[in-house]
């Protein structure tokens, strides 16, 4: 194995883990600590995959913004009691049925899959003579102006309904 | 961006009428509407000089849809037909906004008036700024919207908005095929970009497509759909019956929309697609005949109409006529031409017409006035000027115009003789109506009730104004295009647009061109004499008339029964097909036999099976999963 | 050099443990973030393909996943919260109000 195969399987590894952590875990505090660190490792990733920005975008809004979000819920909502009862729903064999089923199902046909040129104008080294950020803003801001746009709008409609949804009314 | 700012102030200005006008703006519309129009018109002028200096822009401002080989962008074309039409465009809208503060002062809807024609501008413009077909197609339906928007303005009159519903019913009709004509010409040539499609045009010449088993020449099949919507948008026969009900409207919009030009998309659009329609004959026959039989069809209505809206709606329709008989001669320039100077005469006319109207408070039959020279005279001034320049009298804008067409149809062979004898007839129809016109509201005694007469009085300024501009325009836009008879070079308008649409085929002499345009001066003339023997000599003589001939003058008064021959064949089995058939048979027999009948079983049926509902997110969660589990495996597995 | 399968394969992996965690947890808030995996797995397999396409529509496409996820998330919790106020629970199986 390779350097960078070792990395990747470090990662990996990390991942598949800290995956099983987040999903197993009867506190949800833990949970969510669990998935900061999922995060990190996610990040880590990116930067082996040259989008260093996303990197940073992952870290700040994912870790930064969601995370807290999450956790911030689960503090408000008091749960103490809760985490005495059974994690799992009466369901949950037939939950891990399928989601082993849909392993066994996409790991050998994705095993195959290799890219198929043409390829695309952004390799590593034109990436690279410009900035990661630069040539994500170029293709932001030209290319997808307007989906763009309209995700700034979603973002708005998000923050409304967020607080119309979960203040109190007041009689 | 100084192109894009074109269409894009008008839009602004509907932006924020439509969400601030109803509270904050209200009354005050006209001070965001009117600058933003003035702007574009400001910016029309500079883009029509960059033009003028040679330079012909095309330009993609954001690829709207990229979908496969599928590629459509947002994109202007400014040549020189559309840096023509910018101008129209432009500036008889800012004419007319200013005009629309006077004349629609007062109205609850204010905002809402100056919202839909700033949005209309914008649509308009986008229409003919498009440099490919979905875009023209955009503008195209978006016209129309608003058209319904405000011929239907006054929404609260019942007969109002019965006349925007027909009139987008109608166009429903031409744009179908001008739907299916944009899909043709993409299936023919696989984009939609204008300079594609014209580049590739003589490529296809001889292929036939298959349509219910019988081959047709593909060239002509896309002309002819693409030719549909230019029927329906146009008012041509036999889809001409929305325009006169159109005049529903609030009359600004009458001038601007069902005048200047919304109608004359159809003439642009077809002007525009000369490539095509040059390569094939049946195509330019159709138009050409479709024209002339229009221009003296809607004539001989306007002749007995007594609502003045009506006669200037029917003279509109026999003007469009006029173009597309152009059109259909090969004389392109002619056509773009006629409709540059008959959207100056006839939105003069209008407007003229509204400033009467509105004197009379909105008294529109032309029975019931008279006399009004005398109270009115600015706007009988202008009244005169606008009939002269539409009738044809030498040196003013319609003349030139006018004369260019039937002296082009006089050099199309056969055909084009046959025509141009229906354009001359129409000219002389043309003249007489418009005179009676003149002669019935202007002249003799006043008609009207008595407290009318106490409250006649001259429009303010604000609506003086622009028709003193319009005038103007009416005289002087015709010297354009001057007869190389007159003044050698003097078609500058035809040499400008020569490089998009090219020169009309065939020469002259000069005696021919001499007898053609002094024919059409001797029926204007002629004209101007009926009318006044019957409505200023002789006023009992009309009535007699229609006496002598008294089942053609029913015919034409009621406008050859077309509405009527439409309710009877299409409106009616329609109503009765859905009454009788659907409501009466499908509805009540079988849809209640099968809801009375098995009632029982549903609900038992329903009893078990909402069982599944159990409401529970995982439970939902389940079945996705396995859904999507299945749609993988079969992905897998099955191909 | 990291051959492109690995990282889809990884995906996948990431994928199949959220949807275990989807369907089997009682918590909705870890469901919550059951979800939140999935999306992050497939942002994984976009940055790859885009790495490897040399294209940077997968890393643009991330972009509006992370918008939308944020949006989600405040939306999503913002509907729990004030479930919660009503009916002090937040065990899935124990929410059914869609009961036929």
């Amino acid at each position: 194995m390779t350097a960078p195969q070792v990395f990747f399987s470090y990662f990996a590894a990390m991942i598949t883990g800290l995956s099983l952590l987040v999903v197993t875990r009867k506190n949800p505090v833990h949970s969510v600590l669990w998935m900061l660190l999922l995060f990190v490792h996610i990040a880590g990733l990116y930067l082996f995959l040259n989008a260093e920005f996303l990197a940073a975008i992952q870290i700040i809004i994912y870790a930064g913004a969601i995370l807290v979000l999450f956790l911030f819920v689960i503090m408000l909502l008091n749960l103490r009691k809760e985490e005495t009862e059974k994690r799992f729903q009466r369901q949950w064999p037939l939950g891990l049925g399928i989601g082993v089923v849909l392993m066994m199902f996409l790991v050998p046909v994705l095993g195959n899959i290799s890219v198929v040129p043409p390829l695309g104008p952004y390799s590593v080294d034109a990436i690279k003579s410009e900035g990661h950020i630069m040539t994500v803003g170029k293709v932001l801001y030209t290319e997808f102006l307007l989906p763009f746009e309209i995700a700034s709008v979603i973002l708005l409609v998000a923050i409304v309904g967020a607080v119309v949804l979960a203040k109190r009314r007041l009689e | 961006m100084k192109y894009t700012l074109i269409p894009l102030l008008p839009l602004l200005s509907f932006i924020i009428n439509i969400l601030f006008g109803r509270n904050f703006i209200k009354d005050k519309a006209h001070w965001i509407a009117v600058p933003a129009v003035a702007g574009s018109f400001i910016l029309a002028v500079s883009a029509f000089m960059d033009v003028l200096a040679g330079n012909v822009i095309n330009l993609n401002i954001y690829n709207w849809i990229v979908s496969g080989d599928f590629q459509v962008s947002i994109g202007f074309l400014i040549d020189q037909l559309t840096a023509i039409m910018l101008i129209v465009v432009t500036s008889i809208s800012t004419l007319i906004f200013i005009y629309s503060i006077g004349y629609m002062h007062g109205d609850g809807g204010y905002y809402r008036f100056f919202a839909y024609l700033s949005l209309f501008v914008f649509s308009m413009l986008m229409l003919v700024m498009a440099n490919n077909f979905l875009l023209l197609y955009f503008g195209w339906e978006a016209v129309g919207l608003c058209s319904y928007f405000l011929i239907g303005f006054w929404f609260h009159k019942k007969s109002a908005a019965d006349a925007g519903k027909k009139a987008f019913i109608v166009n429903r009709f031409g744009d179908f095929g001008f739907g299916l004509g944009v899909i043709l010409v993409f299936l023919t040539f696989g984009s939609l970009d204008y300079a594609q499609v014209f580049g590739n045009a003589g490529s296809v010449v001889g292929q036939t497509i298959n349509i219910l088993g019988t081959d047709y020449d593909l060239i002509t099949v896309i002309c002819l759909l693409l030719f549909c919507g230019a029927v329906g948008k146009s008012a041509q026969m036999p889809l001409h019956v929305w325009l006169p009900d159109a005049m529903e409207g609030p009359t600004p919009v009458s001038a601007l929309i069902h005048a200047a030009t919304m109608v004359t998309a159809g003439v642009f659009m077809v002007a525009r697609c000369n490539p095509l329609f040059n390569l094939s004959h049946t195509a330019m026959n159709t138009v050409a005949v479709v024209g002339g039989v229009t221009a003296i069809f809607a004539a001989t209505i306007g002749l007995v109409q007594n609502d003045i809206k009506r006669v200037i709606a029917y003279s509109t329709v026999s003007q469009l006529g006029y173009m597309f008989l152009a059109l259909g001669v090969g004389a392109y320039s002619a056509g773009i031409f006629h409709l540059y100077t008959h959207a100056y005469f006839k939105a003069l006319l209008f407007l003229g017409s509204g400033s009467v109207i509105h004197a009379l408070h909105d008294e529109q039959n032309m029975q019931k006035m008279g006399g009004l020279k005398k109270y009115m005279p600015v706007t009988y001034a202008v009244f005169i000027i606008a009939t002269l320049s539409i009738t044809g009298i030498p040196g003013l804008a319609g003349f030139f115009s006018k004369d260019e067409i039937l002296y082009r149809a006089y050099l199309g062979g056969d055909t084009g003789k046959f025509l141009w004898l229906l354009g001359t007839a129409a000219a002389l129809m043309t003249s007489f109506y418009s005179w009676r016109l003149i002669f019935m509201t202007f002249h003799g005694k006043f008609r009207g009730t008595h407290e009318q007469e106490h409250h006649l009085h001259e429009s303010p300024k604000v609506i003086t104004v622009p028709l003193m501009f319009l005038a103007v325009g009416a005289i002087f836009a015709g010297y354009a295009g001057i007869p190389p008879l007159l003044m050698e070079h003097g078609d500058r308008i035809g040499e400008f647009l020569s490089p998009v649409l090219g020169h009309p085929h065939g020469e002259g002499t000069h005696a021919e061109e001499m007898m053609v345009m002094a024919s059409s001066v001797l029926v204007a003339l002629a004209g101007w004499f009926i009318a006044h023997k019957m409505y200023v000599k002789n006023p009992e003589l009309p009535r007699k008339v229609a006496e002598m001939f008294k089942p053609f003058y029913n015919l034409l008064f009621n406008k050859y029964y077309v509405d009527e021959l439409y309710g009877k064949t299409i409106v009616q089995p329609v109503l009765k097909i859905s009454d009788k058939v659907i409501l009466g048979f499908f509805d009540a027999k079988i849809i209640e036999g099968i809801v009375n009948g098995v009632p029982n079983l549903i609900g038992a049926f329903s009893r078990k099976f909402r069982q599944v509902q159990t409401g529970l997110l995982s439970n939902y969660g389940l079945a996705m999963a396995l859904g999507a589990l299945a749609i993988i495996g079969y992905m897998i597995f099955m191909r | 050099m990291v051959p492109l399968s690995w990282y889809i394969i990884l995906s996948a992996v990431m994928f199949s443990i959220g949807v275990f965690g989807f369907l089997a947890r009682r918590n909705l808030i870890i469901v919550f973030m059951s979800v939140e995996l999935m999306l992050n797995s497939v942002n994984i397999s976009l940055v790859a393909f885009s790495h490897y396409l040399q294209s940077m529509r997968g890393q643009i496409l991330v972009f509006f996943v992370i918008t939308v996820a944020a949006a989600e998330a405040a939306i999503g919790l913002a509907i729990l919260i004030a479930f919660y106020r009503n009916n002090p629970t937040i065990k899935v199986d124990e929410i059914n109000l869609l009961k036929g």
